[in-house]
């Protein structure tokens, strides 16, 4: 039921308050989506949308944090091992 | 699909299951509060990753479980009526009130829609004036600005024959409730991540303190949820309880300022029953007073206040993680999704109904069906 998924803004349609739509594709899929609880997203983002409304923007930088996670705790453990 | 094939690269979940077999030394039992985790974890069999002693225990995260019978008889009334158009997800359309379910009253000849957004119920509502479309406002944080947003944008162009039927839900109590009941078995939480998306983690921080129990706030995807138990077992082993964030993609501490501030102004806190928890003080989000106009029960009268166990059902034990489905006598016999007697066999994100769909085999191995 909270299935969110993300999609890249290729549109922005009309831009007053409420009714601040966008275009977004998923994978392929394009669909119109309510822009207006993201209000700094722009053309070229990734948003993560859930029933018909971009709920929050991908921070890519976070986005990467996983992969380098487990370099992180392989060094931590091999210090551990040193010790 | 970018941002989500990355999260299911089956080598970075080995190492992670790898890592988390290295530093267990004890039993614990983690917690993943949503549905749509459990769901997952089920599906890529994550918990058959992981070393004995750890038990993952299957939260009360799905809004279409813990919806109360006296909302769903309330939804089936205004749906049965003349005159009412009723849109809803699809999800609730097969969740049993004390006599049928949604989708009988369509058969019989009532005006269901199923919607993806609110936002097109309000356009059903654009589009015929002379009824009154209601729409099945479900869900928790993560859903409950979209459904208020539908109510501002309402009364922005003007639309008197649209309502809400409110039976919005929010996490942390329930989640204090299951930490400060006396069989709690819970020794560490994943927090559901798009529910922090818009409520932010301040909250959590309370509780994690409180109780001493650590809570990560954790994603989706095959390598969020490994991740996330690989966090919360590391805090678990060292000691620590504090709240950490493996869904930083999507989840900043504050949450989403603008979808939080549409919340409060068309929302309000209320006590509200759950389909197998019971009544918890301040967990529900009805229309506030302000917006009354498009709240269906000023339109069609009152929720009548009942209680909603069937007599075998535990799902309130597995909606807690002290049971666990194949702890029920009924599963998969008396209880199957087509037929559910309880509220965690309803949904695809219910605990009960993810084993009947994934783990059939296992129950024959042990010789119970
Ligand atoms: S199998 Fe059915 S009856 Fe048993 S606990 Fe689950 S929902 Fe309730």
């Amino acid at each position: 039921m909270c299935l969110a998924i993300p999609g890249k803004i290729i549109g922005i349609e009309r831009d007053d308050s409420l009714m601040h739509t966008g275009r977004v594709n998923f994978g392929g899929v394009i669909k119109q989506i309510n822009l207006s609880l993201v209000p700094d997203a722009n053309i070229g983002d990734y948003v993560i949308v859930h029933a018909g409304f971009a709920i929050s923007m991908v921070d890519e930088d976070e986005a990467q944090r996983v992969f380098e996670y487990l370099d992180e705790i392989d060094g931590m453990m091999e210090e551990a091992d040193r010790q | 699909m970018k941002y989500i094939d990355e999260y299911h690269n089956p080598r970075a979940v080995a190492a992670f299951a790898e890592k988390i077999k290295s530093i267990t030394s004890r039993d614990w039992n983690i917690m993943e509060v949503c549905g749509g985790q459990t769901h997952a974890i089920v599906r890529h069999g994550l918990d058959q990753l992981l070393p004995d002693r750890i038990t993952l225990l299957h939260g009360p995260g799905c809004p279409v479980c813990v919806t109360p019978l006296s909302i769903i008889d309330k939804a089936i009334e205004i749906a049965g009526r003349e005159n009412v158009i009723f849109c809803s997800f699809g999800d609730m359309m097969r969740v049993p009130g004390s006599a049928g379910d949604l989708f009988s009253v369509k058969s019989a000849g009532g005006d269901l829609r199923v919607v993806y957004s609110p936002l097109d119920a309000l356009r059903i509502a654009q589009e015929n004036p002379d009824k009154e479309v209601v729409f099945f406002g479900i869900g928790f944080e993560t859903t409950a600005p979209a459904n208020a947003m539908s109510i501002l944008q309402a009364g922005l162009v003007g639309l008197e024959n649209f309502s809400v039927l409110s039976a919005m839900v929010l996490i942390p109590p329930a989640m204090e409730v299951i930490l400060s009941s006396d069989n709690n078995k819970v020794d560490a939480f994943l927090a559901a991540g798009h529910v922090c998306t818009v409520s932010g983690f301040e909250q959590y921080e309370e509780l994690s303190a409180g109780y001493s129990v650590p809570i990560v706030v954790t994603g989706f995807e095959p390598l969020d949820i490994i991740q996330g138990i690989y966090m919360s077992l590391a805090q678990l082993e060292d000691g620590r309880a504090m709240v950490e964030n493996q869904y930083s993609r999507s989840v900043k501490r504050e949450g989403n300022a603008e979808a939080r501030r549409v919340m409060e102004d068309v929302l309000t806190i209320v006590d509200r029953r759950w389909r197998g928890l019971g009544m918890i003080e301040s967990s529900g989000l009805a229309i506030s007073d302000k917006y009354r106009q498009y709240d269906a029960e000023e339109k069609f009268g009152k929720v009548d206040d009942i209680s909603d166990q069937s007599g075998e059902c535990i799902s309130a034990e597995i909606l807690k993680g002290t049971r666990k489905p194949f702890d029920c006598p009924a599963f998969g016999t008396r209880c199957t999704p087509e037929n559910p007697l309880g509220a965690t066999m309803v949904s695809s994100e219910g605990a009960c109904s993810a084993y009947y769909s994934y783990r059939k085999l296992d129950l024959q191995k042990t010789g119970l069906e």
